[in-house]
């Protein structure tokens, strides 16, 4: 899955347009525990989360994702947004569940 | 080459600037990301322990042609048993802060698994200081 396929895809909104997307997303995960995505995350994937604040944000730069999703139409915190945007690091809401994501992802 | 930073305690605004910070410097100098991304997990966790559950405190950085070392320092009100603290899962972080993710139990388990070296000292009552080097 390429992270442009996604911002295009009809069930997702890019929060974060100001921000060019390129490359190729290699893995997904869906936690909602920080320090775990902390441990565990790896340069280039989507993490989804129902984490609304900005420390997702200072997460997903440190450890270079590709992308946060947050799912089932969750909206980001203003902040979190402003920092996303700062910190480029894009953004996406969708009204897919955690598991119709998973399943974008394996169809793909 | 020393940098020091101020965690406030509760502000979740700014916390991960450090710890941004820290990543961004070791970028700078052409650091190994393997190692970046080490030093990025430990002032990580180090700030938003001291955000969580202290008073307040301070991060430091220092960068020697050798080594990283980060030393974290709170106010207090330090950890009663550091044993249980060290188990990955136990927190005794609010409700309230588990809620936003935070509390996981996995802070002090993560700096110890990232760092070459970890020393974790603290009394009761009184302040909680880490010291974590990683060899260049």
């Amino acid at each position: 899955m390429q992270l442009s396929d996604l911002i295009h895809h009809p069930d997702f909104d890019y929060l974060t347009p100001q921000l060019a997307v390129t490359g190729d997303i290699p893995h997904v995960r869906s936690c909602d525990l920080l320090s775990w995505v902390m441990a565990k995350g790896q340069k280039g994937e989507a993490w989804v989360t129902v984490q609304t604040h900005s420390n997702i944000v200072a997460v997903a730069s440190l450890l270079e994702l590709g992308c946060i999703i947050l799912p089932e139409s969750l909206q980001p915190d203003e902040e979190t947004l402003q920092k996303a945007l700062s910190s480029e690091v894009p953004l996406l809401s969708t009204s897919l569940d955690t598991y119709g994501i998973m399943q974008l992802f394996f169809q793909t | 080459m020393k940098f020091e930073y101020t965690i406030t305690t509760q502000n979740f605004t700014t916390a991960g600037e450090a710890s941004s910070n820290t990543k961004k410097t070791l970028k700078l100098l052409g650091i190994d990301s393997k190692i970046i991304r080490r030093a990025a997990i430990m002032a990580y966790e180090a700030e938003m322990n001291i955000a969580i559950h202290s008073r307040g405190g301070k991060i430091q950085l220092e960068i020697e042609a050798h080594r990283i070392t980060i030393v974290a320092e709170d106010q207090g009100p330090g950890i009663a048993d550091i044993d249980l603290a060290m188990k990955e899962g136990y927190s005794t972080a609010s409700h309230e802060i588990r809620e936003m993710g935070f509390g996981a139990g996995m802070g002090l388990p993560n700096m110890k698994r990232c760092a070459d070296s970890f020393d974790i000292s603290s009394t009761p009552g009184g302040k909680t200081r880490v010291v974590m080097t990683l060899n260049l």
